[in-house]
């Protein structure tokens, strides 16, 4: 039983379907990201689903997630706060602004917020250097940019995917 | 430039989408390298307009092309969308505003080397444009210019996005391969290279998104229209990403040879504040610095030209440092930079940049002694040339180039007393 395939049954074969039939290790990647979709980072489980699909070891799969930045192994809150600090962004005030975020968030660099929502990182060049300072979030399933920030610019798009999240469960309940 | 030639959507509106670019003269140049020309002549074509790779590396587009030995299929095509240099974000805009001149520009590519499949490899963190790619590529499967017997011919083209996962050593073309294989990033030794044995060892054109952008015009204008910009040896335009400390940060695009001056001054503003120009970096992070002197300024920027000034334009991403900036704490900036982006598979870039980062970290809180310049140095000078790939070359530059041209600055950081250094 495969849970990854039982739950995303068209996406699995949508992914497989642009590689070579006999080339499947080429889906690893993007079935990673859909795996990390649903709860932000890579389970056991997932490792041995993806292992089966793509027709390689356990190994292989974890050694591809610790290799590349952007998949989890952990759960690190829901909204990965990705802030640049690379010399443009730098030269662009990057780093006072990551200062005075970590500050306002009550959290350091690498922590999470108490309510499990907000994980604060940074992180090397992300292609917006001249719209620094800037921050990405990665989370839901999504990687969305936010350009040209201030510390006031960047709360209030944390706290609009707070209540996001707050308006997500109240639905579910 | 009044009328853009990559950047066309500032001059058109809506150019990204598919009934207007149509109606600018879009997939024109793929229809007539289909159906009228053999893909030895579309070759041919790129190889007189003179196009260089935009991805850095510079290498003639056509000849890369013509490499592919027609005894091994299938070929691959592959864009390489994987723009991760620190103060590059030129392909960024192209596929976000122009994205089907991008498209048509690697559907000819595909064409030319009579591949079926192409993938676009994007860096993870365009996840937006990803999903725009794909879209876009759905529209163009519904409008039969992609898909299989394309304009009554026996040809077929398919393209598929894959999505990177944040590893800026996946933009060196044989760590794309090795990706896109399902592997980690790490960088094939070569030869053999990848026209011969690329993705699944089969022969395989990597180009950049921005060197792709230039191909429709070209076969759509011919080669000798192309040549009218730039210079005699570097023809064409280049998107100049335009970064750091200037007031009117931004892409332009400007004909190969125009100066630093104009780029800085007058399409950039000049520096903020009236302060003093004191550096720039014409290749991003993997920059020798160039002193901004009065030569400097008036240097055009193309191949040749850079090179002179013993530096490289490399995907022409231009930082501008100003008077206030500490070329030691530049150092320790993008040294980290490569310790962190380094692939770990050669041991002169992982144990080197590691060391590197240790020292300038020393340096730059004032806890070192001038010695440690030195040691600097001989690290640097120890992975000079010993290094698998670029990645490692390049991370020496900025610091071998600093220490060279603005001792001063280290001298600043060191001249706490020695008592210090020693506790």
């Amino acid at each position: 039983m495969n849970a990854l395939r039982a739950q995303y049954p068209e996406e699995v074969e949508r992914i497989l379907a642009k590689y070579p039939a006999e080339r499947k290790r080429s889906a690893v990647m993007p079935l990673l990201y859909l795996a990390q979709r649903a709860e932000g980072y890579i389970r056991a489980q997932d490792l041995r689903d993806i292992a089966e699909i793509c027709e390689i070891s356990i190994t292989d799969v974890a050694s591809i997630v610790g290799f590349y930045t952007l998949y989890y192994d952990q759960p690190l809150g829901r909204y990965h706060i990705q802030v640049c600090t690379d010399l443009p962004c730098a030269l662009r005030g990057a780093e006072d602004f990551l200062r005075q975020l970590s500050e306002k968030l009550g959290i350091g660099v690498g922590e999470t917020t108490p309510d499990g929502l907000f994980h604060l990182e940074e992180v090397k060049c992300i292609g917006a250097c001249h719209r620094a300072p800037v921050f990405q979030v990665q989370g839901d399933g999504e990687i969305v940019f936010h350009e040209n920030q201030t510390v006031e610019t960047a709360l209030a798009v944390i706290e609009a995917l707070r209540e996001q999240a707050r308006a997500a469960k109240g639905e579910q309940a | 430039m009044s009328q853009h030639i990559l950047l066309r959507h500032r001059d058109i509106p809506h150019l990204d989408r598919l009934e207007v670019y149509q109606q600018h003269g879009g997939f024109e140049a793929f229809r007539k390298a289909v159906t009228s020309l053999q893909p030895t002549e579309v070759i041919q074509v790129v190889k007189d307009s003179g196009l260089r790779g935009r991805g850095g590396a510079g290498f003639p587009t056509g000849l890369k092309w013509s490499f592919c030995p027609n005894t091994i299929w299938p070929h691959y095509v592959v864009a390489n969308a994987d723009e991760s240099e620190p103060g590059t974000f030129k392909d960024r805009e192209i596929m976000e505003s122009n994205p089907f001149q991008f498209l048509e520009g690697l559907m000819i590519a595909a064409f030319a080397i009579q591949a079926n499949t192409a993938y676009i490899y994007l860096r993870g963190e365009y996840w937006h444009i990803g999903k725009l790619l794909d879209q876009k590529i759905a529209e163009l499967e519904a409008a039969g210019l992609l898909g299989e017997g394309l304009f009554g011919t026996n040809y077929s083209l398919r393209l598929y996005t894959h999505m990177g996962a944040g590893a800026y050593i996946c933009g060196e073309e044989t760590a794309l391969l090795e990706s896109l294989e399902g592997k980690l990033g790490q960088p094939r030794l070569r030869p053999p290279f990848p026209a011969v044995a690329g993705l699944y060892a089969r022969p395989t054109v990597i180009n950049n998104v921005e060197t792709l952008a230039n191909v429709p015009p070209i076969i759509q204008n011919g080669a000798a229209w192309y040549r009218d910009f730039g210079t005699d040896k570097s023809p064409g335009v280049k998107i100049f990403s335009l970064s750091g400390h200037v007031n009117r940060p931004g892409n332009y695009e400007l004909p190969l040879g125009t100066t630093f001056r104009e780029l800085i001054y007058n399409y950039g503003g000049g520096i903020p504040e009236g302060r003093n120009i004191k550096a720039i970096m014409s290749a991003g992070a993997s920059s020798t610095l160039i002193m901004a002197d009065e030569r400097a300024l008036d240097t055009p920027m193309d191949y040749e030209s850079l090179v002179g000034l013993g530096a490289s334009l490399g995907s022409a991403s231009v930082i501008v440092l100003d008077e206030t900036v500490n070329m030691a704490w530049l150092a320790q900036k993008t040294t980290h930079f490569f310790k962190h982006e380094s692939c770990g598979k050669c041991t002169p870039c992982r144990e080197g940049t590691y060391w590197m980062t240790h020292i300038l970290d020393r340096i730059v809180a004032g806890k070192a002694a001038e010695a440690d310049v030195e040691l600097l140095q001989a690290v640097a000078g120890q992975m000079q040339g010993k290094c698998l790939c670029a990645l490692g070359e390049f991370s020496i530059l900025p610091v071998l180039s600093s220490i060279q041209k603005f001792r001063s600055d280290y001298l600043e950081k060191v001249a706490t007393p020695s008592l210090e250094v020693q506790s």
